[in-house]
């Protein structure tokens, strides 16, 4: 139980700083800037390599995963679709 | 009577605010089941009690740091050892919410403190991705309840994993394992077929962390940090001014 409080304690304190910095804080132009591009490039970082090690033995079945998700994506399906659909594929690949 | 109007009205925004949160946190209770119940699984093999399995949960709420943290236990770390390896993989939190923060500044700090500490990887993209909800009337109750839904949704499954054991077969839950990445993917696409350059940044982003995690075996959580920050700060260069 030591260990989980530690662990919520380091968790929970670097999400809760920046709130209070953006409370005290006005930032500059360049750094708002910086601020609004983080979540793409956190959605860049989350997605690859990670994407891989969906099945770690076969890297390349998390790959085709994810070009059917950007192919559903890109004709616009629902958000849900694209998830399950995902996984349908990756379902039908493990299988192969 | 038109004051109660005005508040019938007001009531009913909320309760829309709060249907889309709900619906916007859907997917991300899709991801996070599967994944929660086979933590909930593997720490209760593990030898770790259902209390604190579900108390870690409820109190880290990260599911690699999680994960890491079972995995450690199990090999028999020291305490410290795991405290300090969980600070760095959620680090990056630090980074999403100084972003998230800083994108809701209209909102109160009683809404944006609870928020924060709601913050993970995939709440904080759904709610940065959605910020033309967020910063509609009651935007803070669309937030609260797509981090509220996400949040249960993380709690019960690592506590049926540990009550039931592997109810999903294998096969499934690892299929399920795409469904976070697909979910990241379907939000990141519809941005850059509005704004190319976003596109451009994320994929720089995967080019860096690919060299620090695979080439230069940097930690994970330093590797996710760095590149996310370099990725963007590069952008700033290619995209010129706030047009969004």
């Amino acid at each position: 139980m030591v260990i989980v409080i530690g662990m919520a304690f380091v968790t929970m304190v670097p999400r809760l700083i920046p709130v209070f910095i953006v409370d005290k804080i006005q930032f500059p132009n360049w750094l708002n800037g910086w601020l609004d591009v983080i979540p793409y490039a956190a959605l860049g970082a989350l997605i690859f390599p990670g994407v891989l090690t969906v099945i770690p033995e076969k890297p390349w079945i998390g790959f085709i995963g994810s070009l059917f998700a950007v192919l559903f994506a890109v004709f616009r399906a629902n958000i849900i679709f694209i998830v399950l659909g995902a996984s349908i594929a990756v379902f039908l690949l493990t299988l192969y | 009577m038109e004051t109660r109007i005005i508040l019938n009205n007001q009531q009913s925004v909320k309760i829309k605010m709060v249907k889309k949160g709900f619906i916007a946190a859907l997917p991300i209770i899709l991801g996070y089941l599967p994944i929660a119940i086979t933590y909930g699984v593997l720490a209760s093999q593990s030898g770790i009690s259902l209390f604190e399995l579900t108390a870690m949960s409820i109190l880290v709420y990260a599911g690699a740091a999680q994960f890491m943290g079972v995995n450690m236990i199990t090999v028999g770390a020291g305490s410290i050892e795991i405290i300090v390896a969980t600070f760095v993989l959620n680090f990056r939190h630090f980074v999403m919410s100084l972003s998230f923060a800083n994108r809701t500044r209209p909102l109160e700090k009683k809404w944006k403190i609870p928020l924060s500490l709601g913050l993970t990887d995939e709440s904080f993209s759904v709610a940065s991705l959605n910020t033309k909800e967020g910063n509609q009337e009651a935007g803070g109750y669309f937030y609260g309840t797509l981090m509220v839904t996400a949040y249960a949704s993380w709690i019960v499954g690592s506590f049926l994993g540990g009550v039931l054991g592997d109810v999903i077969p294998e096969t499934l839950s690892r299929s399920m394992g795409i469904a976070l990445y697909a979910m990241f993917i379907a939000l990141l696409i519809p941005s850059v077929k509005k704004e190319i350059r976003f596109g451009y940044i994320a994929i720089v982003a995967m080019v860096l962390n690919y060299v620090f995690s695979y080439q230069w075996a940097l930690a994970q959580g330093w590797s996710i940090v760095c590149s996310t920050l370099l990725a963007s700060f590069i952008g700033t260069f290619m995209i010129k001014g706030r047009s969004f």
